[in-house]
């Protein structure tokens, strides 16, 4: 098994989010979850990226036979992790450059691979710019500083690219996008799709899914998955709203 | 560092000892402590001409009767200075680590984390003699070419040897020797630093740069350099002290005069990296140091930069006297502090001509249990018309038991001058961390990458190949610091 959530969960401020929550998910798989507001999408994504203000009840997680409560947040990056942010933090004077050829070089060594070094780094990092739309001059700016909210989620779908990870995490990328922004996203999301790598897509609205197919739909509601199946339970939700899975 | 520095400091350190004769000349050492006897001693050594131990003399008396300045955040014990070598000559090896084997290891991993080779590591782990010659060869490299453009550059002392005039017109015209007891004490018994003058319409063609000049344990303490601009003369000067010195709380009062005369450019960059001590807040330097900048002509310029990483106290306000109409003062600041490191650091702009500016970028980082205060001053004298300053003051805090103080003082006798003041203090911001994280980054990295950020506006003012020293050197003071 590739990720294996097994009845977990989960909480925040003696507040009890997750809820005995199971969910697996195979290499080459895409799964998306929805949801409505607060049932908890976010808290899933980032307990699963290893964020340190969550308190585990109960439950198990397993990634690429590991663990994952054994290893910390940078060290799930490192095995092929990533979680593309719904809010983007901006880190001033900080350029993307050597941000990412850090970060692509500490998953490297952790893999045993040999670093790459700084002109062919360069090469692949405008070579994936141009492919996501993105102007050179935007890499020459600190990381997400400044930028709209369209800029942003393209950024990570850049880094994402970058890292190529094994599983790729979505928080609402969706978001704050206009059509055209979906469409680069979304473009990127699917070139970077192979039969080794996984994604999880959470999304409170079905229209990202018109753009990326999911193999499996989730519904979750109130902290745990109500419901699972096909991309018609997508189509339902669009209909008739997450009232009656309630 | 060039390739001929590098492969002077190498055939030096394989004759080490040969090297080491040249200053063993003078291998003796007065007694301890402060008295005529010793000002005596030192200028006689130094083989000074009389007017030159008239002037140390007249300093000293004025020490006697002063007191250090108490009004800086800071806190150390009282300095015997009855304790203290004033004058000390390598005699050889006997003191000194012999090989590297003697060397504190955690000194060794900076070096090799600093990227210097080992033949450089072994000069400066190995004895600063090398050192010396590091700062010594630079001047005798390009002696030549920089002779041919009317450029001087030699040790104070050699100055005073064969520029007397020179001297006797600028030295402590910008720092009076009564100034304060630091500025007494190290105008009584300086021993060494450099001396730079640009003659007029001369632009320096290369950066000049001192890199620790001074060997022994106690000769690094009292250094002097002057440099004069002359008329539309443009010049950059690098200071670096990025070898930590192995020394018990020492005393280090440096005093560093400028000179900017109509037109002419003063850009003067440090990086200080003295030992800070331990972890537990044992040893390290004190850094009284005094630098002033005089921009006497018009549309004169003095810009300072300086990356303040190391010594367990840090007293340093690099400052503008803006006399020249339409001058311009510029100071940009990084100061980290670490453990029990205490900082207190800012500039002094005075506005005297009409239409003078003055900058100033501040970016305090305290760590651990430092205290890190940015001191500044502004101040416009009656006749400094539309005479304006940006400041811009930041702090950045890591972890919950430092702490950073910001203490500004705007004095303006002009209603026509313009003051901006911007300040802010922060905490280094979780959400930036876990976002470093979930890529990939370790904690240290991710805290190294923002820290470096949140200094790239002072960092970007440096020269090209010591800006990339000193990032290295900012990501190194922070570790072990977090978590």
């Amino acid at each position: 098994m590739f990720l294996e959530i097994k009845d977990l969960s989960v909480k925040i401020e003696n507040k009890n989010i997750l809820k005995g929550l199971n969910l697996n998910i195979n290499k080459g798989e895409v799964h998306a979850i929805m949801g409505p507001n607060g049932c908890g999408k976010s808290t899933l994504a980032n307990v699963l990226a290893g964020k340190e203000d969550y308190e585990i009840l109960n439950g198990k997680i397993n990634f690429k036979n590991n663990d994952l409560f054994d290893l910390n947040i940078e060290e799930r990056a490192q095995e092929g992790m990533f979680l593309a942010f719904q809010y983007p933090v901006e880190i001033p004077g900080v350029n993307i450059t050597p941000f990412l050829h850090s970060a692509i070089n500490s998953k490297r060594k952790r893999m045993n691979e040999e670093e790459i070094d700084n002109l062919s780094f360069a090469k692949l990092l405008k070579s994936k710019a141009s492919d996501l739309g993105i102007n050179i001059d935007m890499l020459k700016r600190s990381v997400n500083t400044g930028f709209s909210g369209g800029e942003k989620k393209r950024y990570e779908i850049l880094q994402m690219s970058i890292l190529n990870p094994d599983l790729a995490i979505l928080d609402e990328t969706d978001s704050g996008l206009d059509i055209d922004a979906l469409k680069i996203v979304t473009n990127g999301v699917n070139k970077l799709k192979t039969k080794d790598n996984s994604f999880l897509i959470i999304t409170h609205y079905q229209k990202l899914l018109d753009y990326i197919k999911p193999d499996y739909v989730h519904v979750m509601v109130n902290g745990s998955i109500v419901k699972s199946g096909g991309s018609e339970i997508a189509a339902e939700i669009e209909k008739d709203g997450f009232q009656k899975f309630q | 560092m060039n390739s001929e520095t590098l492969n002077t400091l190498d055939s030096y350190s394989k004759n080490k000892y040969k090297y080491g004769f040249v200053t063993d000349i003078d291998n003796e050492k007065p007694k301890k402590g402060l008295n005529e006897d010793t000002i005596k001693f030192i200028s006689l050594k130094k083989n000074e001409p009389d007017w030159m131990l008239e002037w140390r003399l007249k300093a000293f008396s004025k020490w006697k009767t002063m007191k250090e300045p108490k009004w800086a955040n800071l806190n150390f014990p009282q300095i015997d200075y009855q304790d203290i070598y004033y004058y000390s000559a390598p005699k050889g090896f006997e003191k000194k680590p012999k090989d590297l084997s003697e060397v504190d290891p955690k000194l060794i991993e900076t070096y090799n984390k600093l990227g210097i080779p080992l033949e450089e590591q072994k000069v400066l782990a190995g004895v600063a003699v090398d050192v010396v010659f590091d700062s010594v060869s630079v001047a005798t490299t390009y002696k030549g070419e920089l002779e041919k453009l009317g450029i001087i550059f030699c040790s104070i002392g050699e100055a005073i040897q064969k520029h007397p005039d020179l001297i006797k017109k600028y030295l402590g015209s910008v720092i009076p020797a009564g100034d304060h007891s630091f500025s007494a004490l190290n105008s009584a018994v300086f021993t060494d630093g450099s001396f730079v003058y640009i003659p007029e319409g001369v632009k320096c063609p290369m950066e000049l740069s001192t890199y620790f000049r001074i060997n022994a344990e106690n000769t690094g303490q009292f250094e002097r350099t002057l440099i004069i601009a002359d008329k539309g003369s443009y010049v950059s000067y690098l200071e670096g002290c990025t070898a930590p010195k192995r020394d018990d709380n020492q005393l280090h009062a440096a005093n560093v005069e400028l000179i900017a005369l109509e037109d002419a450019e003063i850009k003067y960059s440090t990086v200080q990296n003295w030992y800070p001590g331990d972890e537990d807040g044992k040893g390290g330097i004190y850094n009284f140091v005094t630098k002033r900048g005089l921009c006497a002509g018009k549309n004169s310029k003095i810009s300072w930069t300086q990356v303040e990483t190391g010594s367990a106290i840090t007293w340093k306000y690099p400052s503008c006297i803006l006399k020249g109409d339409n001058s311009i003062g510029e100071f940009y600041s990084v100061a980290i502090t670490n453990n029990f490191q205490q900082a207190d650091t800012g500039t002094k702009m005075t506005h005297i001509g009409k239409n003078t500016k003055s900058k100033i970028i501040s970016k305090g980082i305290s760590l651990g249990k430092s205290q890190n205060t940015y001191r500044g001053e502004v101040s416009f004298l009656r006749k400094a018309d539309k005479a304006r300053n940006y400041t811009q003051c930041d702090s950045l805090l890591v972890g919950n038991k430092c702490g950073a103080h910001t203490v500004p003082y705007i004095d303006s006798k002009n209603n026509t001058a313009v003051i901006e003041h911007e300040a802010s203090t922060s905490k280094i911001n979780e959400d930036q961390l876990y976002y470093c994280r979930q890529r990939g980054l370790s904690h240290e990295e991710a805290v190294s990458l923002i820290v470096n950020g949140f200094c790239k506006q002072v960092l970007q003012e440096l020269p090209m190949e010591f800006a990339v020293e000193a990032q290295k050197l900012v990501s190194i003071s922070l570790e072990g610091s977090v978590g």
